[in-house]
């Protein structure tokens, strides 16, 4: 309409102007859209962009805050010890099995949880709850209650039941465990699957509420079985909600501190990278080392993003195309 | 007729075909599809398996809350004493009771830093959704994947530079820069969250208020207000659980006096005599927020938490 206006009020200019004039109201029009878009972009790029770049560089130098003077380029001297330190060695390993082992666990509870809820029982509303509620803990709160509370080796919940489950029979002498000390690592595992194990419900009881049901009652009027729908029509229909809370759930595992900070402090073996880094920086002032592990996290979260970018791209597209 | 479709079904197992000829597959209910397609026993031993399991997850929870109302003695037993008698004791306690030491700084911390983080996130992620669904930009899928790709970048990539900053410009241990942290670690999600909400605004209505001449404010207060409304309150909720659950940023640039809980909480454990009590009771109270934010949002929580990718 405005250019209409713009096209009559001057009838007698040359094609030229208002085509140009035309132009330059596009563009105007154009920053008009975007305008509001661009607070949050450029608080975004000032506040996680330019410290990632100054953590690249200085991933460069060899700076320890304690000797300040030494400062110097190091070239890739920081990232040969990420990969040839023991510790830092095994904390990239404690990071994958740790990353790989919550996801995948807290997945195959979260499927089976997902299609118990799908049916219909009494009290499903109560039940599904009661399974959110791990999730509605505060993460710290909840590494300190499985730290003391349940894993305690003298007084934990745990080894409380054992000894009550045994005296049942009539034996004074339960088997007690101690995973804090025995299987630190198994400890933060199960932890945080305990915490997860919701999160991947949600999604997938989402995923299942979704699935077209005229294609089961069709597979079941041909006499398909059970594990026959689940198999060929449940499991696809599932897999891109699978990969989503897979991938999500890497992105918040891969960076999780709260548990191993809580739980073990790091101890024996059980220090992923964040941790690592953490004291590296906060305690031993590395501020080169502890700069080129943090790129080393980022390069490996970029391995893993690109495919939960695809899955939430599929996703994506669908909606997108409205 | 949603209702009565699946008991029809179950009583006559040739009849389905007879029925789908009339009936029309939306009318199908959600619930009332599946359960067709099993017989009531089942649905009975899943019940039971679900119960069993809900009750499995939600014993941590339960155990925290009860041992909170135990005296210290009767919390670190074995086997537990499930029974004993219940006092407020360890509460009294977590306030500061015997130790003068009050919880209630690195609570209104917390509770400033995640209110004002979230007030901020809305600031910026409101308009930029806007500019991504409704009136969107040219790209704006590229925009909305740079800005999901910032959340991947993990936070102690970043950490350094910032904690270098704080201390040169003197924003350490400053619940303000926290603020700023706190809104820039959640401003993704929230654009993408806002995003999927404001998308559900009908194309029509818009369109309808252009022709009848409204302006901007008016059509965002008569038409995507009220649909994107429960949205904009679900997003507003799971920022402000993640602020407050978040412990690294403000382990490391936080201290005596912007500590928030979760910092508070880590150096709860004395290790000296019995805490258990104490702790779960600390627990319990810190929780206390995430709980009710979480379950006022339970409706949106999952197309939240999945960045609106499930509906």
């Amino acid at each position: 309409m405005t250019t209409a206006t713009a096209r009559i009020s001057r009838p007698g200019h040359h094609a030229a102007t208002p085509s140009r004039s035309a132009r330059s109201r596009e563009r105007a029009l154009a920053w008009a859209r975007r305008a509001p878009l661009l607070p949050a972009l450029i608080f975004l790029i000032i506040v996680t962009q330019l410290p990632f770049v100054v953590t690249l560089i200085i991933s460069f130098l060899n700076w320890n805050s304690l000797s300040p003077d030494k400062t110097a380029f190091a070239g890739l001297e920081n990232y040969v010890t990420v990969l040839t330190d023991p510790d830092l060695r095994q904390a990239i390993f404690t990071t994958i099995l740790l990353t790989v082992s919550v996801v995948l666990f807290s997945l195959l509870i979260g499927l089976g949880l997902a299609l118990l809820l799908d049916k219909k029982f009494i009290g499903r509303g109560l039940a599904r709850t009661l399974l959110i509620a791990p999730f509605l803990v505060v993460p710290v709160a909840a590494a300190l209650i499985w730290k003391h509370a349940l894993l305690n080796p003298t007084y934990g919940l745990i080894n409380g039941i054992l000894t009550w489950v045994w005296s049942l029979f009539g034996s004074g002498t339960a088997p007690q465990l101690d995973l804090l000390s025995q299987a630190p690592l198994m400890a933060v595992i199960v932890s945080l699957v305990w915490q997860w194990t919701p999160f991947m419900m949600l999604i997938l009881l989402a995923g299942l509420q979704s699935r077209p049901m005229d294609t089961v009652e069709a597979a079941q009027m041909d006499g398909a079985t059970r594990w026959g729908i689940f198999r060929h029509l449940t499991l696809p229909h599932l897999r891109q909600y699978l990969e989503l809370g897979g991938l999500l759930g890497a992105i918040y595992i891969v960076q999780n501190f709260d548990s191993v900070f809580t739980l073990t402090a790091g101890g024996l073996g059980t220090a992923n990278l964040p941790y690592a880094i953490y004291q590296t920086f906060y305690f031993a002032n590395e501020y080169g080392l502890a700069s080129a592990a943090g790129v080393v996290v980022v390069i490996g979260t970029i391995i893993v993003a690109t495919f939960a970018l695809r899955t939430v791209f599929s996703l994506f597209k669908k909606e997108a195309a409205r | 007729m949603s209702t009565i479709t699946p008991a029809a079904a179950q009583s006559t197992p040739s009849g389905p075909t007879a029925l789908n000829t009339g009936s029309p597959r939306r009318s199908i209910g959600k619930f009332g599809g599946k359960s067709r397609m099993d017989p009531t026993r089942n649905n009975t031993a899943a019940g039971i398996a679900a119960w069993l399991l809900a009750l499995l997850f939600a014993t941590p929870v339960l155990w925290m809350i009860l041992t909170s109302f135990h005296s210290e003695t009767d919390a670190a037993t074995n086997p537990p004493s499930i029974a004993a008698n219940l006092t407020l004791d360890a509460y009294k306690e977590f306030f500061g009771a015997s130790s003068g030491v009050s919880p209630w700084p690195p609570m209104i911390n917390s509770a400033t830093a995640s209110i004002l983080s979230t007030v901020l996130v809305l600031v910026l992620a409101i308009p930029a959704a806007y500019a991504l669904s409704i009136r969107p930009v040219k790209k704006w899928t590229d925009v909305m994947f740079f800005f999901l790709s910032t959340k991947m970048m993990p936070v102690v990539a970043a950490i350094l530079p910032l904690y270098l900053f704080a201390r040169t410009v003197g924003a350490l241990d400053n619940i303000w820069f926290l603020i700023l942290m706190y809104t820039s670690m959640n401003l993704p999600i929230a654009v993408w969250m806002m995003r999927s909400f404001l998308a559900e605004v009908p194309e029509e209505m818009l369109e309808a208020a252009q022709i009848d001449g409204a302006g901007l404010l008016l059509t965002l207060r008569k038409i995507v207000a009220p649909v994107a409304m429960p949205g904009i309150a679900a997003t507003a909720l799971i920022c402000f659980i993640f602020s407050w659950n978040e412990l690294l940023l403000a382990r490391v640039l936080t201290g005596v006096v912007a500590g928030t809980a979760p910092v508070f909480l880590t150096g709860f454990v004395s290790g000296q005599g019995l805490f258990l009590a104490k702790v779960c009771a600390a627990a319990v109270v810190i929780s206390l927020p995430v709980l009710f934010a979480g379950f006022a949002a339970q409706d949106k929580l999952v197309q939240g938490l999945s960045l609106g990718a499930v509906k």
